[in-house]
């Protein structure tokens, strides 16, 4: 019965957005993680989403995680000459973490997954609805 | 189910089509944040014309649509001749009223009102069905 593949669509959805929920949690987390080198310095996490063919089939694609991939920004670079950890030049190197870009993620993927799961709870009324169709 | 199909007529093909375009509709939503994704739709009354043309080529499926011809002159009257519903292609893509830089033209409050849409009209389908069924069975017990 392919009415089901409403879920296996929206529930890739729902996969790939807690996946980006926590790569923002894993961000937020390790944004004040300073390092001595710029190279050691903790990188922004950012998932990579693609429309995966296979989850629906016949032109309704679910989403596919390509993967995680490093931020390339460079590191924030500080003068802090009585860190513990400072360079010979009297710097530290904090992460390229934007928490702010990191919140507006949050919400954003908070509220597509809200989308998927009210997708799916609609999609799963209908079902039993017809299940239940003559009773 | 080919041979229940008289008893419920349209309702059949269209709970089916209904039902792929709310699986086209949960695709757009699942993928409002991917880039590059271009929004779809069913043409409804294409995909319905071709569910129903696809009926009545086969067996008497469909035969609820017909209307009855006491003349060889009479134009029989089927979903492909009223209004002029034409067959193209059942998948068009979205016109983005607010393009975005990724490519992406997925608008989530849009596509949530049209799958709120669609599932009405399922529903409401489904309701017709059921009746169907209901009076069939007042019929078969006489009560």
């Amino acid at each position: 019965m392919s009415s089901f593949k409403i879920f296996d669509i929206a529930g890739s959805a729902l996969s790939a957005q807690s996946l980006r929920l926590n790569t923002v949690a894993s961000n937020l987390a390790n944004a004040d993680a300073i390092s001595g080198t710029a190279d050691g310095a903790y990188k922004a996490r950012l998932p990579m989403f693609k429309a995966a063919m296979e989850a629906g089939g016949n032109g309704t694609p679910g989403v596919q995680v390509l993967g995680v991939v490093e931020s390339q920004a460079p590191a924030d670079k500080r003068y802090e000459p009585g860190h513990p950890l400072a360079d010979a030049d009297g710097y530290v190197f904090a992460p390229n973490v934007n928490v702010v870009e990191e919140m507006v993620n949050m919400i954003s993927a908070s509220r597509s997954y809200q989308s998927s799961v009210e997708v799916m709870n609609t999609a799963k009324e209908l079902a039993s609805r017809t299940l239940s169709l003559g009773r | 189910m080919a041979n229940l199909d008289p008893i419920f007529g349209i309702h059949a093909d269209a709970m089916n089509v209904q039902r792929r375009r709310m699986e086209v509709l949960s695709a757009n939503i699942a993928n409002a944040d991917t880039p590059g994704f271009q929004a779809r739709d069913v043409d409804f009354a294409a995909a319905l014309s071709s569910a129903a043309k696809g009926a009545t080529s086969g067996t008497t499926a469909g035969a609820a649509m017909r209307t009855l011809s006491t003349d060889p002159r009479h134009i029989p009257l089927t979903l492909n001749n009223i209004g002029g519903l034409n067959d193209g292609s059942q998948l068009a893509y979205r016109m983005a009223s607010q393009p975005s830089v990724d490519g992406n033209t997925v608008d989530v409050q849009v596509e949530q009102a049209k799958f709120a849409d669609a599932a009405l009209h399922y529903q409401a389908s489904l309701q017709f069905a059921d009746g169907r069924i209901r009076g069939l069975m007042t019929a078969i017990t006489g009560q």
